[in-house]
């Protein structure tokens, strides 16, 4: 059953179509990704979904519901949360306080609740704060959790903000290049730590990313944008082979004299 | 390590001229000149002397840290040098002052100030002496580096507190004429004109021995300490000074307490400023708005010279406060979807309207025009008139008690994470499922509620609320403690209002330059030290956990393949 549907979604800017009629289904529980070259409209096709763009025509669906142009905190309710290409944590709070954040749409407590420290939200605090301690540990930063995000390294920031979305509790997950600047030795946790995510969570994945190697390993379905258009969708197997893809990558020239040597850890 | 030479004498010049700029700044701005009649050491030293060699000596020792100079002459030459620098740029000013007429373009670059610069000698003995002058001062800062740090340290104190000693002895001898016995004692150091001789020597001795021993001992820091003894020392910190909070006016007298209630009006508007500036990263100019809404609507509701209406204070403060948060909400409106510097301009724009409004010929039936509103009611509490600067101390302490609670509170709690997420990033604050709406008005709505409250106060303490109250400096006055103090700390702002609003109270001489260093205090503070005198300490969640949770039930082992 697919989880997210998006019909016919189409963005632009300006004179410029950043998408054209996307139509892409996400199965339940799948790790789906989305590549292309630079500018292809991935991290725009995020946003449509998140709310952070509304899309001009198109719709898009959260199992039944129709969430096209909802508000990216109405969103992240209804269970998709998003990491970043650019981590953008709260640089400036710690790693646990990014954590509550992220539980934000599931606490209660106000204002007077705030002041006041009734029973209620006393117990609410104590067990989000022991749920977002379960959270550093199952992401690998036990012990961290008081440091500040701006003083953790590079992979642990990225892990972070994974923490930090899977704390709002979703039923989907969109990375936005997970792996981007890391060494393949971090890459290949990253990979091990994306399928645990499902395979333990059953939390449905989509995600952009630009290392072959990663996209190949880890995922059931890919589809492929090229100047915001679908250009193809399939198996990592199929789409190896596919001559639009290799011609989108490499140009029409190397089409036809590469075959299936596609770009690897681009 | 070693460095390039030249590249270290470079530095020192370098230095040194910084320092001597700094100097003539001081000398032509007129400072030097305010304090040259302040004696600090009786007959030995004034406190324009202290402005003119302190900066000399700072800058060689800073300049001879810098060097890293490996031997110890060397050390000495390169502070030598950056003094040499310094006074060679006052030797220049003297000179120039000698061919041409300064007076002209610089009024305080008078024959006193020549007088002082070249020790009262002629001018080649002068200028002579003026430039060994440098070289000796410009050597001791260097020489105090040489020496070991607890001796360091030690003389800093007795230093600085010698010159404070000095400064404020005609208020400390009105503070201490209530105090019988003791003031015999501490008369004793003081002579007509800053300390006696003597005096300075028993400053010297035992505020450096005192620092010198505790210098020497073993500071555990209290997050570090065991829960159980880190809370008795939280509870003795808290009764302490709620005891010197509640004797201070007594102690102290009139005097004082008027400046405390002073700082203490900034404090309460500090901290809800804080929450708006520091929690939720809202930057409003336009702060003062909500305090002269406080201050006038309880002119309005009491003023029997108005005759509009005849409630009492406490009747109406409650109206005062909402009315200002009221306000805050309906500023807040338009502004949601304006970040940085347009919301500082608009904020701006708000606080100047409401000036205007309450100085307007067109409300003057209502407020008064220029006039003000005189005759606003004091409080009166079980019988009692609160109407002296004491009395209204402990309100203000109350006001602050109460807000610095909320704020402290609001701080850790779900709300207090939601306006820090929104300050670091509000485009992800929002995909993280915060309303943005909601948070930002409970920002401004928070901070409204302290200033109104703080305008209340203002406007009965002054028993009238006139516009030009609540110009702009008052909202600057309130950003910059915020700055000094740090951003989103509440202890912050404290320090910040009492340095900031305290200060040129006590020193009226600094009164006149007082938004020259206000400007200069925060360029040194953005360049030294940015996060503020007392930064805002992120509560530590994880470390208390582990102490509270038992080792079984800390946390669900979740396999974590990752990492291996």
């Amino acid at each position: 059953m697919a989880v997210l549907v998006s019909k016919k979604v189409t963005k632009r800017f300006g004179g410029l179509e950043a998408l054209a009629k996307i139509d892409l289904e996400v199965k339940e529980q799948a790790i789906h990704s989305i590549i292309g070259p630079n500018g292809a409209g991935k991290t725009t096709f995020f946003n449509c979904v998140t709310g952070f763009y509304t899309s001009e025509e198109g719709e898009i669906f959260l199992g039944d519901r129709n969430i096209t142009g909802l508000s990216p905190d109405r969103v992240t309710r209804l269970g998709i949360s998003r990491t970043y290409q650019n981590i953008r944590l709260f640089k400036n709070m710690t790693a646990v306080e990014n954590i509550l954040v992220g539980m934000h749409p599931h606490l209660k407590s106000g204002l007077f609740g705030g002041i006041l420290h009734d029973p209620r939200t006393m117990r609410e605090e104590s067990e989000a704060v022991a749920e977002a301690m379960r959270l550093l540990q199952f992401v690998g930063l036990k012990g961290k959790g008081d440091l500040m995000a701006k003083n953790l390294p590079y992979g642990q920031q990225r892990r972070l903000e994974i923490a930090r979305a899977l704390a709002s509790k979703p039923t989907m997950l969109l990375l936005d290049e997970p792996t981007a600047g890391m060494n393949p030795s971090e890459t290949q946790e990253m990979v091990y730590f994306i399928r645990q995510l499902r395979d333990e969570l059953g939390i449905t994945i989509l995600l952009i990313e630009h290392q072959m190697r990663v996209v190949m390993s880890i995922s059931e379905l890919v589809s492929v944008l090229d100047f915001g258009q679908k250009i193809a969708e399939g198996t990592p197997a199929e789409i190896q082979k596919n001559s639009r893809v290799i011609e989108a990558y490499l140009g029409r020239g190397a089409a036809s004299g590469l075959g299936e040597n596609i770009p690897v850890a681009a | 390590m070693k460095k390039d030479t030249s590249a270290v004498w470079k530095q020192a010049i370098r230095t040194g001229l910084i320092g001597g700029s700094i100097v003539l700044l001081l000398a032509l701005v007129g400072i030097i000149g305010t304090f040259k009649g302040r004696d600090i050491i009786s007959g030995w030293i004034s406190m324009g002397q202290i402005l003119f060699l302190a900066p000399i000596f700072l800058f060689a020792y800073n300049a001879a840290r810098r060097a890293e100079a490996p031997s110890k002459v060397g050390t000495i030459l390169v502070g030598a040098i950056s003094g040499l620098m310094s006074t060679s740029i006052a030797a220049i000013l003297y000179l120039l002052g000698q061919i041409i007429n300064l007076r002209a373009m610089f009024a305080n670059a008078s024959p006193d100030l020549y007088t002082m610069l070249t020790f009262g000698q002629g001018p080649l003995l002068g200028v002579i002496i003026l430039l060994l002058a440098g070289v000796l001062i410009g050597a001791a800062g260097a020489g105090v580096l040489l020496l070991p740090s607890r001796i360091r340290k030690a003389l800093s104190q007795a230093a600085i507190w010698a010159i404070l000693l000095g400064l404020l002895r005609e208020l400390l001898m009105v503070v201490i004429s209530r105090w019988g016995v003791v003031a015999y004692l501490i008369r004793w150091i003081f002579a007509q004109n800053g300390l006696a001789p003597h005096g300075a020597i028993v400053v010297f001795l035992i505020i450096g021995a005192a620092t010198y021993w505790s210098a020497g001992r073993k500071r555990v820091a209290i997050n570090n300490l065991p829960p159980q003894q880190k809370k008795k020392r939280l509870v003795i910190t808290l009764v302490v000074s709620g005891v010197v909070l509640l004797v201070l006016p007594l102690v102290l007298g009139i005097f004082f307490s008027e400046i405390l209630d002073t700082v203490g009006l900034y404090i309460l508007m500090g901290l809800g400023l804080n929450i708006v500036v520091g929690f939720a990263g809202l930057l409003d100019l336009g702060y003062v708005a909500f305090y002269a809404i406080g201050a006038y609507t309880v002119g309005v509701l009491t003023s029997p010279e108005l005759g509009l209406f005849h409630l009492n204070y406490w009747q109406a403060m409650p109206f005062a406060v909402v009315v200002a948060v009221l306000a805050g909400v309906i500023l807040g409106l338009p502004v949601l979807k304006m970040r940085g510097d347009y919301l500082a301009i608009v904020t701006l724009g708000f606080g100047e309207i409401i000036r205007i409004l309450a100085l307007s010929d067109w409300l003057k039936p209502w407020l008064g025009g220029s006039q003000g509103i005189q005759q606003i009611a004091h409080p009166w509490l079980w019988g009692l008139e609160l109407k002296n600067q004491t009395q209204l101390y402990y309100m203000i302490l109350v006001g602050i008690a109460i807000a610095g609670f909320i704020a402290w509170r609001l701080k850790d709690s779900r709300l207090g994470r939601s306006w820090m997420a929104v300050r670091e990033d509000e485009d992800v604050a929002q995909a993280m499922g915060i309303n943005l709406v909601a948070t930002k008005l409970l920002a401004f709505a928070a901070g409204a509620f302290f200033a109104g409250l703080s305008g209340t106060i203002f406007a009965t303490k002054l028993t009238a609320a006139y516009p030009h109250s609540f110009s702009l400096f008052v909202s600057i006055n309130a950003l910059s403690l915020i700055i000094i103090g740090g951003m989103g700390s509440i202890p912050g702002v404290v320090v910040g209002s009492l340095v900031l609003m305290g200060s040129p109270e006590l020193l009226r001489e600094f009164a006149e330059y007082r938004y020259l260093v206000y400007g200069a205090l925060l360029v040194v503070m953005m360049l030294i030290k940015p996060e503020g005198l007392w930064p805002e300490a992120r509560r530590r969640l994880e470390l208390h956990e582990a102490e509270e949770l038992a080792p079984g039930t800390a946390a669900q082992p979740a396999p974590n393949n990752a990492g291996q």
